[in-house]
């Protein structure tokens, strides 16, 4: 069975980002980018069933500029099959990227898609969903296991107080979860390697899609920032502070 | 113009978010009506209908919908949403499921976790973690949003709307339910409660998060949190997770033991009232956002703390 992999690149997780002086948007010029982590994730799982015999072809596909070739250099460092750049220039929201990848999904006619829960540049969390609506594949959201059997696919998903079971047949759409596993790190031998396979890239717009912003950025800002308070000393100070305020505690 | 909200409950009960969602709605100043989609949900029915401000009660009641996937729920709202300009529903994992699914099926933009609403169109939402707030216009005929409960007051009892029976389209079969594991615990619920004690991974182990912070939670009332490194540990379950991936919360007091104060957590606890922070490592970040900050071990000062408390 073939797996597609939607891998974002986004800023590394560890950067603050800072907005531009004008408010127009966030600055990310130089920033160090990287692959989203929960994409990470969804590729390694992957790569795990692909070890495990049941999946045959991991294919990872980013959708963006010429500058995504460094996600999917890494992912196929990872261990992906093959790579596929869907190029476009303009800033992509979820319901262009989910129709974009739709259309990779017609092509390559993969038996199970695997993104990332949300990206952590938009917090988002909508193109898998979308993805699964477009296709009328079922979904299986957050997830934190994921077994395959025949041509079903078993999915334990993270749900607000606990965990969900559910059972998919496929081919389905799983968003993964940053507890599905634990992404291998990347050899440099691996990512020597991977420099020199090739990335198949297709212009977004042979693709036919239509993707035009729905939603326009009007500004951008700082939040309040919580002011640091003050240090006490001794644990009998810090009640005597909490105890000042009206009924925090007795 | 008519706004929908999908509720969210577990066939006995409404989710207290449902109350957000509603105060979030009256910005528009049209008739809200809140869709009830379960088995047997006739009680959670009829608390929708006592909500101030409700118009209307659409209950849609089907075997298939007992423990509802996000693919019945999604046909069901798009079966429906004729004349409504506005979709919304608090966010929260069955939301974030079932809503962009729809958003998919209606061709439309879907705007997630909406801090404010700003005018019929306009909204402001964080990214990043919280870092950096956006203003954003949908230019869609239908706005299809989720709210950040803890932002929206929750909107009164008093209401007496009217309950109307919606047929439901087939269930969509390629999808089922096999089991699920609420965590059953005396403590109040994390999203809601007044005092939140959360550890991080510090404490060790599981047998040290439970001996060293649920005596001070008890004594406090207080709901138990978690950062990711203390989940991924094994000491605490990953319901409690508080943060951008996890559970936000919105506390009067936030107590944090031994968390770093990654970007990732503070964005969870942000809105609690008052943080205190108790870490021995005085450059911590978390003090960048504690009222009051102590240094010291958690293991001296927590039992220490628990005693002095009445
Ligand atoms: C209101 C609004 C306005 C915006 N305006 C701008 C703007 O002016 N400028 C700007 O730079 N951006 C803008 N964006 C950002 C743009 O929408 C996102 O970068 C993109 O749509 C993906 O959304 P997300 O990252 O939130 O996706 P999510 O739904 O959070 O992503 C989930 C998963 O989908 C997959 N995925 C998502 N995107 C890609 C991709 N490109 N390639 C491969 N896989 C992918 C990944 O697996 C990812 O983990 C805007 C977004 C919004 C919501
Ligand atoms: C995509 C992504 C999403 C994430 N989402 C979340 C999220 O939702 N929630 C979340 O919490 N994290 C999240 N994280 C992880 C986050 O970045 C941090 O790694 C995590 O919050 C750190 O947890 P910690 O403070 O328990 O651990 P550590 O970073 O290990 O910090 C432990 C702290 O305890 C202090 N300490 C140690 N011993 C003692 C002692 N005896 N007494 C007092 N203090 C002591 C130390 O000084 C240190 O500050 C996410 C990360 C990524 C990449």
């Amino acid at each position: 069975m073939k797996i597609l992999v939607a891998v974002k690149r986004v800023v590394d997780y560890n950067i603050k980002v800072r907005i531009k002086a004008d408010g127009s948007d966030v600055d990310i010029e130089g920033v160090k980018m990287g692959i989203n982590p929960f994409d990470e994730n969804a590729l390694e799982e992957a790569l795990r069933l692909k070890e495990k015999g049941i999946a045959t072809e991991v294919v990872a596909v980013s959708l963006g500029t010429s500058a995504n070739q460094d996600v999917l250099r890494h992912s196929l460092a990872m261990g992906a099959d093959r790579a596929i750049l869907i190029e476009a220039s303009a800033d992509l929201q979820p319901l262009a990227v989910a129709k974009l990848l739709k259309s990779i999904v017609a092509r390559e006619e993969p038996n199970l898609i695997i993104l990332g829960k949300q990206a952590i540049d938009d917090d988002a969390g909508q193109t898998g969903q979308m993805l699964a609506a477009l296709l009328d594949y079922p979904q299986g959201t957050f997830a934190s296991t994921l077994q395959i059997e025949g041509d079903e696919v078993t999915v334990t998903r993270e749900v607000d107080g606990g965990t969900e079971t559910l059972a998919l047949a496929l081919p389905a759409v799983i968003t993964a979860d940053l507890r599905l596993n634990e992404p291998r790190f990347v050899k440099l031998p691996n990512l020597m390697m991977a420099r020199k396979k090739p990335i198949e890239t297709i212009n977004a717009a042979e693709l036919g899609v239509n993707l035009d912003a729905r939603l326009k950025l009007i500004q951008v800002s700082e939040p309040a920032v919580r002011k640091a308070g003050i240090k006490v000393d001794s644990v009998e100070e810090l009640l005597s502070k909490l105890r000042s305020h009206e009924g925090i505690l007795v | 113009m008519k706004i929908l909200i999908l509720a969210e409950h577990d066939d006995l009960q409404l989710s207290p978010s449902v109350h957000q969602a509603v105060t979030a709605a009256q910005f528009w100043n049209s008739p809200v009506h809140v869709l009830v989609a379960g088995n047997h949900a006739d009680a959670v029915a009829q608390q929708a209908a006592s909500i101030d401000g409700v118009e209307r009660v659409v209950h849609a009641n089907a075997d298939h919908l007992a423990h509802p996937l996000a693919e019945d729920i999604a046909s069901l709202l798009v079966s429906i949403s004729e004349g409504y300009d506005v979709i919304l529903a608090a966010h929260s994992s069955f939301s974030k499921n079932a809503l962009p699914r729809v958003a998919a099926m209606l061709d439309i933009a879907m705007i997630s976790d909406v801090l404010e609403i700003k005018a019929d169109n306009t909204y402001v939402r964080s990214i990043y973690a919280g870092n950096v707030l956006t203003t954003i216009q949908s230019t869609d005929a239908v706005q299809l949003l989720t709210v950040h409960g803890s932002n929206f007051a929750a909107a009164s009892l008093g209401g007496n709307a009217e309950i109307v029976n919606t047929e439901i389209p087939a269930s969509f079969k390629k999808a089922s339910w096999k089991s699920e594991v609420r965590s059953q615990s005396d403590r109040p619920a994390l999203g809601s409660a007044k005092i939140v004690v959360s550890g991080g991974r510090s404490l060790g182990s599981a047998e040290k998060f439970e001996q060293v912070l649920s005596p001070l939670a008890y004594k406090l009332g207080a709901a138990l949190g978690a950062t990711r490194a203390a989940v991924d540990a094994g000491y605490a379950p990953n319901d409690i997770q508080v943060g951008q991936t996890g559970v936000v919360v919105a506390p009067e007091l936030y107590i944090a033991v031994g968390v770093s104060g990654a970007i990732q957590h503070t964005y969870g606890m942000r809105d609690s009232k008052i943080v205190v922070a108790i870490n021995q490592d005085p450059d911590a970040p978390i003090f960048q956002v504690a009222d009051y900050g102590l240094v010291a071990d958690l293991f001296d000062v927590i039992p220490e703390l628990t005693a002095a408390i009445q």
